[in-house]
């Protein structure tokens, strides 16, 4: 399945991370409206440059996790007081010690799945699913700068593509994706 | 971009890599034709893991009987290799996740193989306590589900079910955290890619592009994975060890079983990355990035854990005399003078004894005399988990049900059949994946390629270094 955004996107493809990060810083001083950038390994200081908040992911590995602590701490003691109490070489039904090993374990286990599967939805991944790339190179040693040029007036594109050569891309190219 | 460097540090990665050329490096294996050694070694892991299913399929149909367990003996070499493997299986987590944590970057020449490793290792485990339930296809027993029997739950209270948490757990989150590391790199492989493999690896990069938003929140979520990894892998290996410390029985009944089963899990489990990376590198190539500046870390991890493990033996040898209790005294003297002495005598010959020449760091950089040693140490921890479970059994309270035991051929054939069952994974990893995090290696390309690293160090050390890591590792 093609996740197609549908968009006309100029790009302009750097050959070093610091390049791409004085572009992001430039462009953005200038306030020029950046589409996305593609970068082949996360980039440091990359997140400042953007003015990204912090990802809240965390946060929900928090929710996650507790909901797999409660899961297993409480329905342990339904089981053990309430549904099918047995006496185990004379522990109390309810024996809490006992219980900590599983709630660890699940907790651990429902925020893990919890934050991949939030992860991949988030950033419309997943098996199967098709985003469409920019160029083959930005996975290998390539970075790219794009700029959405749907529907902009060709004045305004020529400004985004001026910004590129001055800002040093290498190479310059539009794209339907 | 290139942050402080360490006068002291040696480069991770040689050979002034470019990002390209690092890209090539890496992808080249799973893009060539596999090489005869590969052929040859893969045809000789599926026999392995043919024999394996021979032997699976000769337990169910014949009955347990096969096995020698008697009632005096009724863990035998099945849970010994069920610890083995499990042990092995926490080197990989640990690489990538506390080593992560502390910020080691020579956790990235080897995280990848290291977890994949851990999963393969860990699928391995998991076979020996299903085997031995009998009725292998009851397994499913073991979770807690409504049934129609009550519903009749399983006991909260046994550490055996705990096992069945902490195992499962284990599998899942070392897969995810695994396969979210290996995304960005299929995606490598898959831009690379035509025809069939495209397709395939399209489906295996789930669509990654490689936008900034999507690498901070990968880069968050990695982080979060490792911090609940960190206290998971030490979780597991001490539920192992509930598995014999919550019993009743003199030399199982001791509360040092945890920290001495979790430093005995990741001595062996580097010992097995040490086994593995070693041929990977030389096959593959990959010398560039598996460095001997990687063999001497681990090493080092090898020699700290060992002397941990050594220590805990001696502490045990120690406690069960200064007790006063006789059950636990003989439960110690059987284990060096009773009947399995030469289980013993190979424990603490490859897992104490022989570890302290990495002392030096001369035989730490030695690629032969690493990889002889971490297939002692794979022995030795064999060994240990025999001696822990067998010979202690073996001489119970009562001297009427003392008993012998050694394995049939189906027992040891079931643990060969595990080394086939891993190896036929390991190679087909090697394959299709890239065996080295490609991303990662680029993230620290400027703060640990030799070209950058050997700038700051060039005035320094030109004069008494002219013959690089390089020169030591090509005259091995």
């Amino acid at each position: 399945m093609t996740r197609s955004p549908n968009k006309d996107v100029l790009f302009g493809l750097y050959d070093d991370e610091t390049k791409i990060l004085g572009a992001v810083n430039q462009a953005r001083a200038a306030h020029l409206d950046i589409y996305d950038v593609f970068t082949p390994f996360p980039v440091h200081g990359m997140e400042d440059a953007m003015g990204f908040t912090e990802s809240r992911i965390h946060q929900a590995g928090f929710v996650y996790g507790l909901i797999g602590t409660l899961t297993a701490f409480l329905g342990m003691t339904w089981v053990f007081t309430s549904d099918w109490p047995i006496i185990f070489g004379g522990k109390p039904y309810w024996s809490v010690p006992a219980f900590i090993p599983v709630t660890f374990e699940l907790t651990v286990l429902f925020a893990s799945i919890g934050m991949v599967v939030t992860f991949y939805t988030i950033c419309g991944m997943g098996p199967g699913i098709l985003n469409p790339t920019l160029h083959d190179r930005i996975t290998d040693d390539k970075f790219c700068l794009a700029f959405d040029v749907t529907d902009v007036s060709e004045d305004e594109k020529s400004k985004f593509k001026a910004f590129l050569q001055a800002s040093g891309a290498e190479e310059i190219d539009q794209k339907h994706i | 971009m290139s942050g402080h460097i360490s006068p002291i540090r040696e480069p991770l990665i040689t050979g002034a890599k470019t990002y390209h050329q690092i890209t090539e490096d890496i992808c080249g294996p799973t893009e060539r034709t596999p090489s005869f050694a590969w052929m040859i070694a893969f045809i000789l892991a599926v026999t392995g893991l043919a024999f394996y299913v021979f032997c699976v399929t000769w337990t169910i149909w014949v009955g347990i009987g096969s096995w020698n367990l008697n009632r005096t003996i009724n863990w035998g070499w099945d849970i010994t290799n069920f610890v083995w493997w499990v042990g092995i299986g926490h080197a990989g987590t640990l690489i990538s996740a506390i080593l992560l944590l502390f910020r080691q970057k020579w956790r990235t020449g080897v995280n990848r193989a290291a977890e994949a490793m851990t999963i393969f290792a860990v699928i391995c485990a998991g076979q020996f306590p299903l085997i031995h339930m009998g009725r292998l296809w009851l397994g499913f027993f073991i979770f807690p589900y409504p049934n129609t029997r009550g519903p009749l739950w399983v006991n909260f209270n046994s550490p055996l079910l705990w096992d069945v948490f902490a195992i499962s757990t284990y599998f899942t989150v070392s897969l995810l955290f695994w396969y979210t590391g290996l995304v960005p790199d299929f995606a490598t492989v898959r831009d690379r890619a035509s025809g069939f493999r495209r397709k395939m690896y399209n489906f295996l990069a789930f669509g990654w592009t490689g936008s900034a938003k999507h690498w901070q929140r990968w880069e968050s979520l990695s982080l979060i994975l490792a911090g609940l990894s960190t206290p998971l892998v030490l979780s597991v290996h001490t539920i192992v060890s509930f598995d014999f410390a919550t019993s009743v029985i003199p030399g199982w009944h001791t509360t040092i079983f945890p920290p001495y089963f979790v430093a005995g899990a990741i001595f062996s489990g580097f010992a097995m990355v040490q086994t593995l990376m070693i041929i990977t590198r030389k096959v593959l190539n990959l010398q560039d990035y598996i460095t001997l500046e990687h063999i001497d870390s681990m090493n080092k991890v090898i020699l700290a854990t060992g002397n941990i493990v050594g220590v805990a033996y001696l502490t045990e040898l120690f406690t069960s005399w200064y007790s006063g209790y006789i059950y636990e005294q003989f439960a110690f003297y059987n284990r060096l003078m009773g009947p399995y002495y030469w289980s013993y005598i190979g424990m603490m010959a490859c897992n104490v004894i022989s570890p302290q020449i990495f002392w030096s760091k001369k035989l730490r950089k030695n690629i032969s005399i690493t990889f002889a040693m971490s297939i002692f140490i794979n022995i030795g921890m064999w060994f240990e988990r025999f001696v822990i479970i067998s010979t202690t059994l073996a001489r119970d309270y009562l001297p009427s049900s003392w008993s012998y035991y050694s394995a049939t051929w189906v027992e040891v054939g079931l643990f060969i059949g595990t080394l086939g069952l891993f190896s036929t994974c390991f190679l087909a990893f090697t394959r299709l994946a890239p065996v080295v995090a490609i991303a990662e290696i680029k993230s620290i390309l400027k703060n640990a390629g030799d070209q950058y690293v050997g700038m700051k160090n060039a005035q320094k050390h030109h004069a008494h270094e002219s013959v690089g890591t390089d020169g030591i590792a090509d005259a091995h």
